[in-house]
């Protein structure tokens, strides 16, 4: 199963419509929680929220994650060790106030598990590449392995 | 050596999905939790994580009931070191840790791309390190940059 998610402040109508016109040709159920948009989708299983103790759980069966460049769902993915395909809003589309998830995702792109889909039409490359990584997070990113190797030298250098 | 005492402490949401990505180096030390959100504590194993209840600059009584929470918890628990990835309950850990003497640390939330976070900035006076998740916002007098949970 692929989660779609936008989170819960806004709508994000054209990741949603991309999705649903890729969906009939995954060959596995794809589910959207879809915010506050007004597309109707006829492809996916669609909701407006989800309840973070469902979401949790879809979270854990979902093969692949695909969603807007909020770094809460990030983060959540990256703990439930799912990839995940990140679509920027972009301001001058009117899907955000400002472009911060474009900076996001370039400062994201090229992480474990993370891949950027900057256009819808690369969506369909994007979603492939990411069903095909296995146990994405087995493997620490460069910049993890040294926040927890700072953090555990932190703590020790203050011992008793 | 003796094990460090440490507390760890985030709001629910984001703030605790970056803590719990730190969790695997926490757990080599005599680590306690304390969170907003015990219930979602809960849901990751942890029973036995300090309650705070949530505020922020905007709900001036709510934060003095957390600040005097946040004084009893480490008055309670006497860590060596006090790490928060957010929020104010956080900040209020590390100012009540930094009274009683404890080592403190800021870890910005990753979702601060742009510029530090209002307690992270408060942090960079308060807390013996701050960090940012964000190597471009990293400056020679702090935040320093020492990588990300990503």
């Amino acid at each position: 199963m692929i989660l779609v998610t936008v989170g819960m402040q806004l709508g994000f109508d054209r990741l949603i419509a991309a999705m649903d016109s890729l969906a009939p040709g995954l060959g596995m159920p794809v589910i959207a929680q879809t915010g506050k948009g007004t597309y109707q989708p006829q492809h996916m299983d669609t909701r407006p929220r989800i309840a973070p103790a469902e979401f949790e759980a879809l979270m854990g069966e979902a093969s692949l994650i695909v969603s807007h460049a909020g770094i809460g769902t990030v983060l959540t993915a990256a703990r439930c060790r799912k990839p995940i395909v990140l679509v920027p809003r972009r301001a001058d589309k009117g899907e955000h106030r400002n472009d911060h998830q474009m900076a996001t995702v370039r400062n994201l792109a090229g992480r474990t598990g993370i891949l950027i889909a900057m256009e819808e039409s690369e969506l369909g490359a994007r979603i492939a590449e990411g069903l095909a990584l296995q146990s994405v997070t087995a493997v620490r990113s460069a910049t993890s392995e040294r926040m927890h190797q700072s953090l555990a030298r932190f703590i020790e250098s203050h011992a008793p | 050596m003796e094990r460090p005492k440490v507390l760890a402490v985030a709001s629910g949401g984001g703030h605790w999905e970056q803590l719990m990505l730190l969790r695997p180096t926490l757990a080599r030390f005599d680590v306690r939790f304390a969170t907003t959100e015990t219930a979602v504590a809960l849901q990751h194993g942890i029973a036995d994580a300090a309650s705070l209840p949530d505020c922020n600059q905007n709900m001036p009584f709510r934060s003095l009931l957390c600040a005097f929470a946040a004084m009893r918890i480490v008055l309670r628990h006497r860590p060596d070191v006090i790490l928060s990835t957010g929020a104010a309950p956080g900040f209020f850990c590390i100012l009540a840790g930094r009274l009683l003497g404890a080592r403190t640390l800021w870890i910005d939330s990753a979702a601060n791309g742009e510029e530090l976070s209002m307690c992270g900035k408060l942090s960079l006076r308060v807390a013996h390190e701050c960090w940012t998740q964000w190597e471009h916002l990293a400056a020679p007098n702090g935040p320093h940059y020492h990588g990300s949970v990503l």
